[in-house]
């Protein structure tokens, strides 16, 4: 999956977002989303951070920066956990890019 | 995936309708599936989707949709998918003849996330409609089988055994296995009517229920059963003293088709119910469920018996089977009772010390 950072992305219509006890978890409503042994995905507390700003107007680069800033970390490091993520969920067809 | 932290509502059983296409010989809630009366008192599918919405609120993760036959309702797909849409998933519990290349098409585009539960009453016309009562429910049985499978949304097969088929388990169990991949559950203890609307009924599920030694003997077979009751019963099991709801009652409930909450899927006591057209699920919760289900037990007979009984670990005696047989929360039921102690004996449990059985005039 090509993601950039340049790209912007939004969650996918086809799954719905759980806060449950502090956690957030992607519930999908389309067949092929989930693995095998778990359909639901759920999202440690940096990787419901970078959800809650993929609002489709930020760009990757703008997501990480902000993340570097807030939780004090290498801006590099959280550039490639973001990048990481983002693949991850696109692969999934959890996020969509928008395009610009 | 991290291990979660349980939420408010764990789960949600949510019965459609309590009307049923078959009329099998066991069943402990069906009405007939033209009965206008109760399906003019159904919820609608609107006030089925506030509740779903008002559950995710509470974190609940699960919802069970069961009845009756669920797809016995026009709107099932309209149910279906307010579930799914608030971010619950789906756990359907189905006898299959009502499923359609439609609704087959549906489940495999917006999957439940949970496998359909299929009861299959038997593995052949003669055994299964000797049960469902309905000729051609077979057929229609294997071709909603066939649709679910055909479509590649999983499911797992349910049975149940009664007096006279017990020998037919091994073969019913790989013949399920070869379907679905899995052993099926099995059903072995019958309850009487829930509603407590017919003895006649009653008498003719007692009447076909296996015998104490009998379910004794098909769960001590299973070597996952015996080793659990090697380890658990020595660290937990113990008298319960007069404390009623020890189980998940209250944090897992069950909506009937006309709007009462129960404390459980079984539990239709009016006293224990709660109105939610009226109120919320989170009343329920918070307020309803806690001080009710705090009954404790005054019957003597259950005081000498169950109380300081320390077969608790195997027996299925909970409030709800006791209100089931008897209308009250709190008086033994002597099939239950033999059925733990044949369990336990067959595991080589000494009975010495538990308490005798030695009342119950209503048969049971």
């Amino acid at each position: 999956m090509n993601v950039q950072l340049t790209g912007t992305y939004r969650p996918s219509r086809d799954v719905v977002a759980r806060k449950i006890e502090g956690e957030i978890i992607l519930v999908p409503l389309a067949a092929g989303m989930g693995d095998l042994e778990d359909e639901l995905y759920t999202l440690n507390p940096t990787g419901a951070a970078v959800w809650r700003m993929l609002d489709g107007r930020r760009t990757l680069r703008a997501v990480a920066a902000a993340l570097a800033k807030e939780y004090r970390a290498a801006p590099a490091t959280v550039r490639r956990d973001v990048l990481g993520l983002v693949a991850e969920l696109a692969r999934r067809r959890m996020v969509v890019a928008v395009p610009r | 995936m991290k291990a979660r932290r349980a939420p408010r509502l764990r789960q949600l059983d949510v019965e459609l309708t309590e009307r049923c296409n078959n009329d099998c010989v066991h069943c402990c809630i069906n009405l007939p599936a033209g009965d206008g009366r109760a399906r003019r008192r159904e919820l609608t599918a609107a006030q089925l989707d506030r509740v779903f919405a008002q559950a995710a609120q509470l974190g609940c993760l699960t919802v069970r949709l069961t009845g009756g036959e669920p797809l016995l309702r026009e709107d099932f797909k309209e149910i279906y998918l307010a579930a799914r849409r608030r971010g619950l998933t789906v756990r359907l519990s189905t006898n299959g003849c009502l499923l359609t290349p439609a609704l087959a098409e549906l489940l495999a585009a917006v999957p439940p996330l949970e496998p359909v539960e299929l009861t299959a009453y038997g593995r052949d016309r003669g055994s299964y409609e000797r049960v469902t009562r309905v000729p051609g429910s077979f057929a229609r049985f294997r071709a909603g089988l066939d649709l679910l499978a055909g479509h590649r949304v999983p499911f797992r097969l349910k049975g149940v055994l009664f007096r006279g088929t017990a020998r037919a388990r091994r073969g019913f169990e790989a013949w399920a296995a070869k379907l679905s991949g899995a052993r099926p559950e099995l059903t072995l203890l019958l309850d009487l009517r829930h509603r407590r609307d017919s003895t006649a009924r009653d008498r003719a599920i007692a009447m076909r229920r296996l015998t104490p030694r009998q379910v004794a003997r098909t769960t001590c077979a299973d070597p996952l059963f015996r080793e659990q009751m090697k380890l658990f019963p020595a660290r937990y099991m113990g008298p319960q003293g007069d404390r009623l709801f020890t189980c998940s009652a209250g944090t897992s409930v069950c909506l009937d088709a006309y709007g009462r909450l129960q404390p459980c899927l079984l539990l239709r006591d009016p006293r224990l119910s709660y109105d939610l057209v009226r109120g919320s699920l989170r009343r329920a919760l918070s307020d309803f469920f806690p001080r009710v289900l705090a009954v404790r037990a005054e019957n003597p007979d259950y005081l000498r018996r169950c109380a300081r009984c320390r077969l608790k670990g195997f027996c299925r005696q909970c409030p709800a089977r006791a209100f089931i047989e008897h209308g009250a929360l709190d008086r033994p039921v002597d099939h239950l009772c033999r059925v733990a102690r044949a369990q336990a004996q067959l595991l080589g449990w000494p009975l010495r010390g538990i308490p005798p059985i030695t009342v119950d005039r209503r048969a049971s």
